[in-house]
Parts: C-alpha cells; sequence; structure tokens
C-alpha cells in the first residue's frame, strides 16, 4: 500500500514499504531444505574438524533434526556474510554500550565481551536433565548451608570436616541462628557445567555468591533475533527474555508476607564496577531502583533510601557486593560501598538480602568435592549433574592415587580462586610435578585433584574460518519459595585455538544458547 | 510506584544541563568564529575565556590565548571541565549512571555522540572547519533533545531534566549576550555597520534571527536584541521563556507529585522574575548596565540550583559549593 503525504503543497508519494533492507543481508540463509546431518558438508563448515572432542553443534545433530537444520542452514551461508554480520553485532554492543570498562590512569575504555554469533544449541533431552540436577544441585546448596548456620548435622555426622566449614574464609558467624524465608540462602545461583568426551555434563564448579553473566544471555538473544532472525525460523527455542520478571516475582517472595508491594532494590558498587552494565540490565528488567550504599541507611534498624519525597522503606536487597562490604559496622569497616548497620536490620528480619550472606562456604572448591555425597545426606537421591571426578586429598587413598598420577591430573589449592597456585600435570615441567609432590605431602588437606577434562567444542568463526572452540555452560537458577531455571545460560567459547579456558579476562567470548522446545522439527 | 531517587533527580538534571551547556558553548564558538575580529581582523578568542570566567585559569596553564589555544581548550581539552569533551563526557557519565531510568534510545545516542566526539582532532579545529563542528555538536544535542521528548516517560524525572536543561539554557543565553558587551569593551573604532553585524550574528547563533525579524521588521539595536534576548517569553532562548518553563515544573513536582519543598524554589524564582520586567530591563539598558543584570541572573540561576539541591539531591543545608562538578 502507498502512502501519501503532504508538505508544503506538493504530493509526495513515499517508497512502496517504507523501510530498505540493511546493507549486510545481502545473502538471506536459506530456510528450507537439509534435515539430516550430511556426511559431507560443502559450503562454510567444509573442512570443520572438531578432532576427539564432543561437538556441540553435529554430535547434538545426530540427536535432533532441528539442530541439523540449523547447521545446515550455517553451512550454505557464505563466510563473507557471517563476518559482515559479526562485525553489525559487535558495533551494535558497541553503540549500545553493554560493555564492561577498563580503567587505565587516564582513560576508560570501554570493552565489548565478544560474541561468537553461531549458536550453542541444546536439545530439549539434554536440558531436561540439566535443569533437574540444577534445581537439586540449589536446593542440596541451601539445606546445606541452613544446615552449617544451625544444627550443623552434616558435620557432626562425618559428611564433612569441620575445619573445612568452621575455618573457611567465607562463613560468617553473623549468620548463625538466623531463619531465612522458606531457607533460601542462595536466591541466584550460576551452576559451572562442562561437558566431556562421551557427551555427560558435568559440574566443574557452583557459583553462590555473586554469579554475573545473565545480561549477557538475554542480550545476546536480542542481538541474534536481530542480527539472525532468518536462522531461527522454525526453530523451537525457548524464551529467555522473562528472566527480570521471574527474579523479581522470586525476590518478592522472601520479603515478609505482611507487605503488599514490596520494595525491591538493585544495591551495586556503581559505575566503575566491571559488572555495572549487568547491574543496570538487571534493576531495568526488574524495574527497581539501582541503588549505591550512599542511597541507603539504617534507622532503628529499617532500611530506607533517598529519594526526592523522603525516605522511603526497603524490604529487599539484591545486592551486587561482596560480604565483607556490605555493612561497614559488621564487616569490613572500610567499606564506603556499603549500608551501616544493615546486618542489624537483616538480623531482625526487617531486610532480606539475595543472597544471603555467607553463602561463599557452598560454592568453595574444597567443599565442591563434598556436594555429591551432600545430595545424597540431604536428599537422599543420586546427583543428576556429576561432578567432574575429584579427589580430596585429605583422604589417604585418594591421596595415593593423586601421586601416582600426578602427570595426567590437574591439582588445585583449596582456598585460592581465579587459577591461582594450580598445577596442570600434563604441562608441567618435572621440577614442578616434584615441588607439587612435596606441597601434597606436606600439607595434603589443602589440594584437591582432577584429571583434565576435554571440555566439548562448539563452531565458531575465527579468522581461518569456522573452527571447533572450547565452550562451558553456566546456567543460572533463581530461588525463593521453589527454584527456576532460565532455559540456556551463559555459553562462554575460548576464543584461542586449544585454549580451555573462558574467562572473559582471557580470551573468552560467549555465543547465544538455544534450549529446544521438542527435538522434532 | 517507586519514587525517585535524590541521586537519579540529581544526574538527570545534571544530564540536561551538560547537554546544553555544549550546545551553547557550540554556539558561542561559532559566532565568535564568524565575528570576534578586531579592526584589523584578527580573531579575538580571549573574549570566549571572559565569557566563561575562564581567563586566570587558562593564562595560568596556556599563557596568552591564541585562536589555537582557546579553541583547544574548549573543544579537545578533557583536563577542562567547561570543554565539549568534558560536557559530553559529564552528560554521558550521568546517562550512564540513569541508564535503568532513560530509554535505550537515549543512552545510544549519547553514547554514539560521545565517541565520535572522542576521534575529534586538531584538523577539525582549522578555521575553515570549526562552523561545521560547531553545527555536528548542535545536531548531536538537538537529536538528545528530541529523542528524549519522544520516548522519557512523563513523571518527576522529567521534570528535573526540564529544570536542568531550562536553567543551564538561561545562564548561557545570558553569556551569549555578554560576548558582544565584552567585545565591544575590548575593541577600539565601534562602528554602526559592525554592531549592526555583530547583533545579526548573535541572533543568528541563538536561532533568534528570523524570529526577531519577524518581531521588529525594521530595526536592529542593542535595546531590543537584550530585550529579545531576556524578556520576549516567545522566542525560547531567551531567560524569560525558560523562567516560565522552570516555573511551569515546579508546579508540577509540587502540586502532581506532592513535593512541597518546591516551593521555597517557586518563591526564589518569583522574585527573578519580578526583576526581568520589560520596564525595569529597559531602564537597566539605559543605564549601561545589561552586563551586571547578565551577572545577577547566573548568579540567582545559581542559587535556585543550590535550592534545589537542597530540597531534592540531598546536598546539605550549609550553603557550599556553588556547584559540584558533576553529578556522576
Amino acid at each position: 500500500m502507498r502512502r501519501l503525504s503532504a508538505l508544503g503543497g506538493t504530493v509526495f508519494a513515499a517508497t512502496a514499504n517504507g523501510r530498505q533492507g540493511t546493507a549486510t543481508m545481502q545473502a538471506q540463509v536459506q530456510t528450507s531444505g537439509s534435515s539430516q546431518s550430511q556426511p559431507g558438508w560443502s559450503g562454510t563448515f567444509r573442512g570443520y574438524d572438531p578432532g576427539p572432542f564432543y561437538c556441540e553443534m553435529l554430535r547434538s545433530a545426530e540427536r535432533s533434526a532441528a539442530i541439523a537444520r540449523v547447521a545446515g542452514r550455517l553451512d550454505a551461508l557464505p563466510l563473507a556474510t557471517l563476518r559482515a554480520r559479526a562485525g553489525d553485532a559487535e558495533t551494535e554492543l558497541y553503540n549500545l554500550g553493554i560493555t564492561f570498562t577498563v580503567y587505565s590512569e587516564k582513560d576508560a575504555i570501554d570493552r565489548i565481551l565478544p560474541f561468537d554469533l553461531i549458536p550453542r544449541i541444546l536439545t530439549r533431552g539434554d536440558w531436561a536433565t540439566i535443569e533437574r540436577g540444577v534445581i537439586q544441585r540449589v536446593q542440596t546448596l541451601n539445606l546445606f548451608l541452613h544446615d552449617i548456620y544451625h544444627d550443623q548435622k552434616c558435620i557432626r555426622d562425618g559428611i564433612i570436616p569441620a575445619d573445612l566449614v568452621l575455618g573457611n574464609a567465607n562463613y560468617r558467624k553473623e549468620m548463625e541462628g538466623l531463619d531465612l524465608p522458606f531457607g533460601t540462602y542462595v536466591h541466584i545461583n550460576g551452576t559451572d557445567l562442562v561437558r566431556g568426551r562421551d557427551g555427560t555434563m558435568m559440574v566443574l564448579e557452583d557459583n553462590a555468591r555473586s554469579p554475573s553473566g545473565v545480561s549477557y544471555v538475554v542480550e545476546n538473544r536480542h542481538l541474534m533475533l536481530r542480527a539472525f532472525a532468518d536462522l531461527m525460523e522454525n526453530v523451537p527455542i525457548m524464551k529467555v527474555s522473562d528472566y527480570g520478571q521471574r527474579l523479581h516475582d522470586r525476590l518478592c517472595e522472601v520479603a515478609s508476607p505482611a507487605i503488599e508491594e514490596p520494595q525491591v532494590v538493585l544495591l551495586s558498587p556503581g559505575v566503575f564496577n566491571s559488572a555495572y552494565f549487568e547491574h543496570v540490565f538487571l534493576a531495568r528488567e526488574m524495574g527497581v531502583p539501582l541503588v549505591e550504599g550512599r542511597d541507603l541507611f539504617v534507622d532503628d534498624d529499617r532500611v530506607f533510601m533517598k529519594t526526592i519525597a523522603g525516605p522511603m522503606p526497603v524490604d529487599v536487597i539484591y545486592r551486587r557486593i561482596n560480604d565483607d562490604f556490605i555493612d561497614p559496622e559488621a564487616f569490613n569497616p572500610e567499606s564506603m560501598l556499603g549500608v551501616k548497620g544493615l546486618m542489624r536490620a537483616y538480623a531482625k528480619g526487617n531486610v532480606q538480602l539475595a543472597n544471603a550472606p555467607g553463602t561463599g562456604v557452598a560454592d568453595d572448591k574444597a567443599i565442591y568435592a563434598y556436594v555429591p555425597r551432600l545430595v545424597r545426606y540431604y536428599l537422599d537421591q543420586d546427583a543428576i549433574l556429576p561432578n567432574v571426578e575429584t579427589l580430596i586429598c585429605r583422604e589417604k587413598p585418594a591421596l595415593q592415587q593423586v601421586l601416582e598420577r600426578l602427570g595426567e591430573m590437574v591439582v588445585k589449592p583449596v582456598g585460592e580462586s581465579g587459577g591461582y597456585g594450580i598445577t596442570i600435570g600434563p604441562k608441567a615441567s618435572k621440577a614442578e610435578l616434584d615441588d607439587q609432590r612435596a606441597k601434597l605431602l606436606a600439607d595434603p588437606a589443602n589440594f584437591i585433584a582432577q584429571p583434565m577434562i576435554d571440555l566439548s567444542v562448539s563452531p565458531t568463526l575465527t579468522e581461518d574460518g569456522i573452527e571447533p572452540r572450547h565452550v562451558d555452560l553456566r546456567p543460572f537458577a533463581v530461588t525463593g519459595r521453589s527454584t527456576w531455571v532460565l532455559p540456556g545460560g551463559l555459553s562462554r567459547v575460548a576464543l584461542r585455538k586449544g585454549s580451555l579456558v573462558v574467562n572473559s579476562s582471557q580470551g573468552g567470548g560467549s555465543k547465544d544458547t538455544w534450549v529446544l522446545r521438542e527435538d522434532v522439527a | 510506584m517507586t519514587r525517585l531517587l535524590a541521586r537519579y533527580a540529581e544526574c538527570i538534571f545534571w544530564m540536561g544541563r551538560y547537554v546544553e551547556r555544549a550546545e551553547n558553548l557550540a554556539r558561542i564558538l561559532d559566532v565568535q568564529e564568524t565575528f570576534s575580529r578586531d579592526s584589523r581582523g584578527a580573531h579575538d578568542w580571549g573574549v570566549v575565556l571572559d565569557i566563561n570566567a575562564d581567563r586566570r585559569r587558562f593564562e595560568e596553564k596556556h599563557g596568552q590565548p591564541s585562536a589555537q589555544s582557546v579553541l583547544r581548550f574548549y573543544v579537545l581539552d578533557r583536563e577542562n571541565p567547561n570543554s565539549l569533551v568534558s560536557d559530553i563526557w559529564a552528560a554521558r557519565e550521568n546517562a550512564r549512571t540513569l541508564r535503568p531510568l532513560i530509554t535505550t534510545e537515549m543512552w545510544v545516542q549519547l553514547n554514539i555522540f560521545y565517541n565520535r566526539v572522542l576521534t575529534l582532532g586538531i584538523d577539525d579545529l582549522a578555521e575553515e572547519r570549526l562552523s561545521r563542528l560547531c553545527a555536528q555538536i548542535k545536531d548531536g544535542c538537538d537529536a538528545h533533545y528530541g529523542i528524549t521528548a519522544g520516548t522519557l516517560y512523563r513523571d518527576e524525572a522529567w521534570a528535573f531534566y526540564e529544570l536542568g536543561r531550562a536553567i543551564e539554557c538561561a545562564d548561557q543565553t545570558t553569556r551569549l549576550l555578554d560576548a558582544k558587551l565584552l567585545a565591544a569593551a575590548l575593541r577600539e573604532g565601534d562602528d554602526a555597520a559592525g554592531d549592526v553585524s555583530y547583533w545579526t550574528a548573535l541572533l543568528r547563533s541563538a536561532a533568534g534571527y528570523q524570529a526577531f525579524r519577524r518581531r521588529h521588521p525594521r530595526e536592529i539595536n542593542q535595546e531590543k536584541v537584550t530585550l529579545f534576548m531576556l524578556c520576549d517569553p516567545s522566542f525560547p532562548r531567551s531567560v524569560a521563556h525558560h523562567l516560565a518553563a522552570i516555573e511551569e515544573h515546579l508546579h508540577h513536582l509540587r502540586r502532581r507529585y506532592g513535593l512541597r519543598a518546591a516551593s521555597r524554589a517557586i518563591e526564589h524564582l518569583d522574585g527573578l522574575r519580578d526583576d526581568l520586567e520589560p520596564a525595569k530591563v529597559t531602564r537597566v539598558i539605559a543605564a549601561g548596565s545589561v552586563h551586571a543584570l547578565d551577572d545577577f541572573i547566573q548568579q540567582s540561576l545559581t542559587e535556585l540550583t543550590g535550592i534545589l539541591g537542597r530540597a531534592f539531591f540531598g546536598w546539605p543545608s550549609a550553603d557550599k559549593a556553588e556547584e559540584p562538578a558533576s553529578a556522576a
């Protein structure tokens, strides 16, 4: 339908359909055709070889016609088109300010988390296992936290050594005896999963303090919907866009039932924090104020925020500030980020904190090794998602095994994080192994050991065309009265060839993660 | 509905101010480029320093002002809080804080605008390019206002945004007017023809030339231009127009949002509006005291900001700094 418009008495005919195609849409993805995975690729995938690793695209395609179809569409897409779209997507991330800021003395530089636009797709079946497994794990962590801050049965029953709990730097005495609504300590949880060669999903790490990355899950999807709608056509993908609402609902659940409209706020360290974009995202998606410590104060054990109309009460705080900094009165007295008196208000039940202080005990490396036993202890079930095989060196037979297989094991000190103090057997020199052996013998309780894991790979756009790169997966679970798992999660990809390190600080990027509603196409 | 955080109110107030400040600085640079020449045709860029009360700060660091050094100071210098780069940076930093509140469209435009300003270099300051640069800045600012007007939810935040803009623009209009007065005072051999062309340029830089002509078809002189810029409520960059807007938004805050603390600001505004009665201003012009009046208006607007700060932004009641460098 042509539209007419009048301008200064002259009648113009506007273009037939107001919009023009964007320059980068030179080639359309073929939306019909190939249904089963083909033995030989003729297009962009030609020469793609995942080697001995589980390929998230090709191997999963064997179990899902929808994934096979997506692979076929990608194969038919010229590399130049993929590159053009990838370039547009990066520009868009930059313009939207989906960035983290790196500060040097003089400058503030905005960086984007590199985005690879070839999606990582999970079958309905895989997801069902992950979802149940994550819920089970979160349930266990919450029961464990309630236990250690109350009766400490797991210690008395000899399930877990007392020093790992009570001597843990993240154990908070202030939490002892406090009763939390629904026994929920970990409201927001991220479980890091990796997939081994045989396709089994395993837990590598729990993140029960302040897991980040969920904003990328949602923003990556928005980006894909704009850049790659033709790839998604007729593929039944579960939506991720309602994360904010679901989170808000659950945070309201833990507020006192007497409050009709609980006031939830998101407490951020401020614009200089590298995760500030995510804080903005969460506040916006939940429709709640993004506050800093200086916006809040405690009076008569109640928390208030400073508004133009005076102080207004706050009921639930989703805090993205570490335990040590939330209240200078209770913890680090130097903290400028927190709120004085917050823990007093919390202890009285006048405000809820998500996550609760003291959850750091549960996602500790030393505790991690015990989680499968805790699942059995609290729930009388087997862990649905197994741990990566982990040897607890404080246990004699395990230590013996580690010492025998030292050259093939990854040995990690339990107290450290961020990859410090790790010895990677296959890559270590003789001297390094000897050194590690001596340390193990001197203080075995300080170490756990895991075999090298062959992380699965996902086809990824690189300078040399489409190549396999290692990926992990962090699904996010939110818990109030019950637990809900966002379908998908953050797939991080190690962009460097052969690298197993997916961290953004070390050359990692991310991918959109699709969960199929059904496996048939 | 959740009440607006005091800090957000302050941030959006300053976001509006900084964009206005950038736009007006671009207008002042533009008019100077065209008209601030002495009888030998040399530019006198020192005037811009006086308008902004920056001369001492400038000379301590850069010595005698030259076209090159003044332009660099006002366009590119990130250490100068009054430069275009700094203004847009500050607007964007405030916007970053406000991202949960403002629309994505607003944020994206300011973000792209800022990133473009960052790419400006010394070449862009060349005489033949400066006017284009100023036009680009004005376009960026106008795009910001347009997107904001078209997308921002109309609640208290909008009122504070508009208050910030109106206060800043009123202040800047008096500075633009001062540019002419200061230039005239510094110059010798001023003639009537030069005068007319200067007033014309000034009106053009305030986008008011055509309107002025329609209002005063026959004559262009100091009295008429001054009255037009200060007292004509129909001219959107006049002080009178901005004071009316400020009053409207203050009334909104008091009545619609029940913020009684707005009363104090309304009282203060009443006083200033009395002093800007056209009859009174005419007498000031005749007495040759327009510069003093401009100073008075600027002072009064600074006081108004302080009143708003104490009433709504959580500023301490002891009257300290005139205004913080940035709310970001």
